[in-house]
């Protein structure tokens, strides 16, 4: 299953094509979602979720500005900032809609430092924080849906947390790492 | 009956090693990051607070982390217990925090635990304590 790290490039190039179709699938669900009533309880849990989405746009936007990416890695990583950018939309609509003001995103040398992007020196380790990032991504997804009292809500928290596992998978085998042999992998 | 009895002394070392704090430390920090590493870091504030000495520390004590109102009238200490009780139920705990999350399973939250007490200085390692313990 696993490639060869010398071919992470090709790997990620011929992914970036595969995934296309999966953000076109998310934004539809986030365009369905936004037309419900959010009930005031929820509006805590998409916040923080606007949160992480926003932090994941910087962090692929500002690796994707290093130079340290090669042209098909960084053509998966503006693949990916646009699936976090059609759930920031999403997101930050329904809050709009519930009357709240969504979470605004920090500056940009806040995420560098939290994030110690700076001491990213290769185009693996972009590839190993990214790893991290959209795997606590689609755990944190996966771990709230419980917290939601709007079914809709959860199906869309779902629906996101799904395409987070993508990205995570699509980089985990990039970087060759296996695939843990345990089943429920996100919790 | 000699590869028996290797096989034997091999279970009991296996047994014996099971559940000790290191491998509670390293299943805890696997945990850690799969399960709080979207919105935490040991060392740096980002969506949640920095977890680097939270193991006594006061709740919503770091400075520069935008903490809810709710977490700031908690007050208190983060203890082994406590953190227990958060994971357990955040919003239960403290209705109106940011964190949403919760963990049904005692044993993911005694290694996520564990991982946060091996990050923090005042959190003595659990076998250090028990050394220190008077013997009756």
């Amino acid at each position: 299953m696993n490639e060869p790290k010398g071919d992470r490039r090709k790997f990620l190039a011929r992914a970036g094509i595969a995934t296309l179709g999966v953000g076109t699938a998310s934004l539809f669900a986030g365009t369905a979602m936004s037309a419900t009533t959010v009930r005031p309880s929820d509006v805590g849990v998409i916040q923080t979720a606007l949160a992480l989405e926003h932090e994941g746009i910087a962090a692929y936007r500002i690796a994707g500005k290093s130079g340290l990416l090669s042209p098909g890695t960084l053509k998966l990583a503006l693949v990916f900032m646009g699936h976090h950018q059609a759930h920031r939309d999403s997101l930050a609509k329904l809050v709009a809609t519930a009357g709240g003001k969504p979470a605004e995103p920090k500056t940009d040398s806040q995420y560098i430092a939290e994030l110690k992007l700076g001491s990213l020196k290769s185009e693996a380790d972009v590839v190993a924080l990214a790893t991290m990032l959209e795997r606590g991504a689609a755990s944190a997804y996966f771990g709230q849906i419980t917290a939601l009292k709007d079914p809709g809500l959860a199906k869309l928290f779902a629906s996101i947390s799904a395409d987070e596992a993508i990205h995570w998978t699509t980089l985990n085998n990039a970087a060759g790492t296996p695939i843990p042999t345990a089943a429920y992998v996100f919790g | 009956m000699r590869w028996g009895g290797l096989l034997f002394a091999g279970l009991l070392a296996a047994a014996a090693g099971a559940g000790t704090v290191p491998d509670d430390v390293a299943a805890g920090k696997a945990l850690y990051l799969n399960t709080c590493g979207g919105c935490h870091s040991v060392d740096t504030n980002r969506i949640g607070p920095r977890h680097r000495n939270v193991v006594g520390r006061a709740v919503a004590s770091i400075p520069g982390y935008d903490y809810s109102s709710a977490l700031k009238k908690l007050g208190g200490v983060w203890t082994p217990a406590r953190l227990d009780q958060w994971l357990s139920g955040t919003q239960k705990m403290a209705p109106g925090s940011k964190m949403y999350l919760e963990l049904d399973d005692p044993t993911k939250r005694r290694l996520i635990i564990a991982y946060l007490r091996s990050v923090s200085a005042s959190a003595m390692p659990e076998h250090s304590r028990m050394a220190s313990q008077p013997r009756h």
